[in-house]
């Protein structure tokens, strides 16, 4: 097995008297590994950590095996950032500002011009790209942020939130392009984000990170796969009650929609165990259906043993 | 499968070492400063000032009823001090949105992204406005030297004013530096560059009447010490060999030209992040 493109060991950052990230220990392996967690669970300040902009207070971190306080500048070579939030350089058009990014990662002027262009082709932005950034819309940003951290080629893409505020089909083109990112070109990512269908789609492994402090880890299939079944079910009566008695029986169980829940039955046991319970409680199953697992199942699995 | 992929490629060129990357921001800032003809304008438009003496040495070197137009030293001096109201235009135009735009348009989490350090980022600034400063002081006042000995037809002016070369040098040092560098520090302080540009004006016309009115109330001009562009023609006259304009000491003068430069470059250390932290 490949070495991890990132560990972490130990990894405290504190802004003030609070703690963003508490203890962080975590392998992110080659490949498309997806960040996943809540709004604030400290998910864009470890990719900062990541690339030196943040000071951990505590522990260690490497990233392609070199280690973030020691060689930052040689780690940021091979890596390529996207933001969050809306960036670019002020007053350029499109192919001036990427091929400006890829001077500043070190590439002659004629490679990082004739670079940009290759790149805002792949993105999609190749008619567009004489035009001043700061007229783009947003969908259009998002693609000239990952045009940004693509053209120097790095070893290493950080991807934060790579999909906020794109329309559906927008969203799509920019997740094709993120799987063909890390499964066609050869290049390894990190896809920070807080929805579950982004990493699904485009990651092989995750991990997720809730209050702080890394919840769990592993590949997406494996973690899905985690033993046992799978049931859709709506009651009629007292549900919190007959959620408390499912947790007692040792069946992970949690809301999906409205009145929905998701019901993790251990293999030995079936989905009349479910009705069983239900009797006992006095509660009427108005709907059951098997199911598949899903990175949410994961996710909720995660974040509600915390 | 395509006989030839067209999107992305592996890069398998050369990198340039780290250490140099400030020129490429410098280079960057000049071009987009070059491109625009109202500052094209202002360039040439403070190039007047040589223009006129340039013609008085010529006509002082060729027409002995024009001898008393012959350059002194002090001419550099006077030189130097007109060119003060370019100093400020070009400080403005050029300055105030060095760092301001760059925090508006959330750049500095993309500078510092790549392999970069806030030394290079602010160096790249800094000499982007120092550039046009020195185009605008040290180069017409070097080329004025030049061209009084080619229009004397003798090295007899230089030889007995020798100190001359190195007192443009370093008034047009100080002059640039503080300028360049108080503008850089105003500038990461706010996200308009309308803003700084009048915060700037504003420190430097505030300073130079809160001295004139000390000086007024006092009688005693030691009070230059509270205006910067006062304490530069101190040291500007220090350097040249000519009475001061006020009773501060030349070592005086340098002592608050360098703590305003320290303070500028703290507040650009506390300033120039890619990640503000509020707590």
């Amino acid at each position: 097995m490949a070495d991890p493109v990132v560990t972490l060991d130990r990894v405290g950052v504190r802004y003030g008297t609070q703690w963003a990230l508490r203890d962080v220990t975590a392998a992110f392996p080659a490949g498309a590994v997806g960040l996943l967690g809540p709004n604030g669970a400290g998910k864009s300040t470890l990719i900062k950590a990541l690339l030196g902009l943040l000071a951990p207070d505590t522990g260690a971190m490497r990233v392609l095996g070199l280690d973030v306080k020691q060689s930052p500048l040689s780690i940021r070579a091979r890596i390529g950032y996207m933001p969050e939030s809306d960036a670019h350089i002020p007053g350029m058009n499109a192919v001036s500002f990427v091929a400006y990014c890829a001077e500043l990662a070190g590439l002659p002027r004629a490679d990082a011009m004739q670079r940009a262009h290759e790149v805002l082709y792949y993105v999609g932005l190749g008619e567009a790209r004489y035009r001043n950034v700061e007229t783009y819309s947003t969908g259009m940003k998002q693609r000239i942020k990952l045009a940004q951290a693509l053209v120097h080629d790095p070893d290493l893409l950080f991807l934060d939130e790579p999909t906020n505020g794109m329309d559906p089909k927008g969203r799509d083109e920019m997740l094709e392009l993120v799987r063909d990112i890390a499964h066609h070109k050869g290049l390894n990512l990190i896809l920070s984000s807080h929805l579950l269908p982004d990493v699904e789609y485009t990651c092989d492994h995750v991990v997720v990170l809730d209050k702080g402090a890394v919840a769990t880890e592993g590949p997406i299939a494996g973690l899905k796969g985690h033993g046992g079944r799978v049931f859709e079910l709506r009651v009629k009566g007292d549900a919190d009650r007959f959620v408390a008695t499912l947790k007692a029986a040792g069946i992970d169980c949690h809301e999906s929609e409205e009145d929905v829940m998701r019901a993790f039955v251990p293999e030995d046991r079936g989905a009349r165990y479910l009705f069983e319970l239900a009797a006992r409680e006095g509660v009427q199953v108005r709907h059951l259906r098997p199911s598949v697992p899903t990175l949410e199942d994961v996710f909720a699995h995660a974040v509600g043993e915390r | 499968m395509p006989i030839h992929d067209q999107g992305y490629q592996r890069y398998k060129g050369h990198r340039g070492p780290h250490g140099r990357r400030w020129w490429v921001i410098a280079r960057a800032g000049i071009v987009e400063r070059l491109r625009e003809r109202r500052f094209l304008a202002l360039m040439l438009f403070s190039w007047a000032p040589f223009v006129v003496r340039a013609v008085q040495m010529y006509v002082s070197s060729n027409f002995s009823q024009a001898a008393f137009l012959a350059p002194s030293a002090d001419t550099f001096r006077e030189f130097l001090e007109q060119q003060n109201f370019f100093v400020f235009l070009v400080t403005i135009l050029v300055g105030s949105g060095l760092i301001a735009n760059d925090k508006r348009a959330n750049a500095l989490q993309i500078y510092l992204s790549k392999p970069l350090t806030r030394v290079e980022y602010l160096t790249g600034k800094l000499v982007t406005l120092m550039v046009f400063l020195v185009f605008v002081t040290w180069v017409p006042a070097v080329l004025l030297l030049v061209i009084q000995m080619m229009f004397s037809g003798s090295t007899a002016f230089i030889l007995d004013n020798l100190f001359l070369f190195p007192a443009i040098t370093v008034a047009a040092a100080a002059q640039t530096l503080l300028s360049a560098f108080a503008m850089l520090a105003l500038s990461s302080l706010s996200k308009s560059r309308r803003f700084v540009a009048i915060m700037y004006a504003g420190v430097i016309f505030f300073t130079s009447a809160m001295y004139q009115a000390l000086r007024q109330i006092t009688g005693s001009t030691v009070w230059a010490v509270v205006s910067p562009e006062d304490m530069l023609d101190v040291i500007s006259a220090g350097t040249f060999r000519t009475a001061g304009p006020t009773s501060v000491p030349v070592p005086v003068a340098l002592l608050v030209v360098a703590l305003l430069i320290g303070t500028s470059v703290w507040i650009l250390e506390r300033r120039v992040r890619a990640v503000e932290v509020v707590t």
